[in-house]
């Protein structure tokens, strides 16, 4: 009779078919998606409840035809002329209580940054990818702006401190930090962008 | 002596793939990690626009999706080739967004609901008029945080 010497061994060899199967099962399966893209808020349904009066010269109009125009202001414009346009509005300082602004101060256009509204109408025939752009530009001006203040105030840009701030891997001792920077920055430039329901012709 | 020459028999020595299964397994676990399961499979031609000033969406448990486009090949014949909207595994209509956001947002971690971001994926050759009434129906149920997804790229060649 052989002597039993304790349990046999496994064979391990198919372990690395195994491993391979379920590699190439998860290499199939997988999509790398990095989504990004345009954050907005929509205007809440109810109207507030106070009736606020805007002035005229605080409204930066923007009206996109169903042939992708741009009516900037009842003046017709290039898209590719907004992103300035719009940055030279919003930092416009007409009555000077905006310290960092370095606009004109043009008496007939904006008053400061936080009244400065953009307000975006668009026709039903609108393409969807003119209005990307077009709100790809409005956003850029705004991000121009606070990334020049950033820049100024902590030598980094905007864009990147944000991205750092959201990012749920920065730790939070960074996190808070950024926090207070970043909030600061968006309160020199609120964004203050304005969809208004749609024209139907 | 004879111990000494048996080495000598010309063979190279077998290459030991004893390690194989650890690099298997290593390239395994990277693909664990980053693979995200499609749940739902387009019915929808789905070519985003391109926009440069984009912010990145964390956290997927925090998303909703609409798809909107022209439907693809197959299901043109029933469906026609006017842009649809795409909800889970559906055509919808307009007015069925409202009630899919607030099935949703029902089916979410209660402390997730108010967080929620519904990620509008259009076709870049939709027209604006369908989107209008998303947003509409979306600002009903109060869903408002919404995020134009895009291709990361020049916004300018959306135009061509």
């Amino acid at each position: 009779m052989p002597r039993r010497k304790g349990a046999p061994e496994v064979n391990a060899g198919s372990m690395a078919d195994i491993a391979f199967l379920l590699l190439i099962f998860f290499l199939v399966t997988t999509t790398i998606e990095t989504d990004a893209g345009l954050d907005r808020m929509l205007p809440p349904i109810e109207p507030p409840d106070e009736n606020v009066v805007i002035k005229q010269k605080n409204i930066f109009t923007v009206n996109i035809n169903k042939n992708g125009q741009l009516l900037v202001e009842d003046n017709l414009m290039e898209i590719k002329d907004l992103r300035k346009a719009a940055a030279a509005f919003l930092e416009n300082g007409a009555d000077g209580s905006c310290t960092y602004c370095k606009g004109r101060k043009d008496p007939s256009s904006s008053d400061n940054p936080t009244k400065a509204i953009i307000s975006l109408k668009n026709d039903r025939e609108t393409k969807y990818s003119t209005y990307i752009t077009v709100q790809n530009e409005l956003v850029g001006a705004y991000n121009d702006l606070r990334n020049r203040e950033a820049q100024r105030l902590y030598g980094r840009d905007f864009t990147k401190m944000e991205a750092e701030y959201l990012n749920p891997e920065t730790p939070s001792s960074v996190r808070d930090d950024l926090k207070d920077k970043v909030k600061r920055v968006q309160d020199m430039f609120p964004q203050k962008l304005s969809e208004a329901e749609t024209t139907s012709n | 002596m004879a111990k000494f020459t048996k080495k000598k028999d010309g063979d190279l020595p077998a290459v030991s793939t004893a390690s194989l299964p650890d690099i298997v397994f290593m390239l395994l676990f990277f693909f664990m990690t980053v693979t995200t399961m499609k749940d739902s499979s387009l019915m929808v031609a789905n070519t985003l626009p391109n926009a440069s000033e984009i912010k990145k969406l964390e956290k997927k448990d925090r998303v909703i999706y609409i798809y909107v486009g022209t439907p693809t090949q197959e299901y043109q014949k029933v469906f026609g080739t006017e842009p649809k909207i795409q909800l889970n595994d559906k055509f919808a209509n307009v007015d069925e967004v409202g009630s899919f956001i607030l099935a949703e947002r029902a089916k979410k971690p209660q402390e997730l609901q108010n967080v929620l971001t519904t990620a509008l994926k259009v076709d870049k050759d939709a027209n604006m008029g369908l989107i209008t009434d998303i947003k509409q129906q979306l600002r009903e149920v109060n869903a408002l945080k919404v995020n134009y997804t895009t291709y990361e790229g020049d916004a300018f060649n959306n135009l061509q």
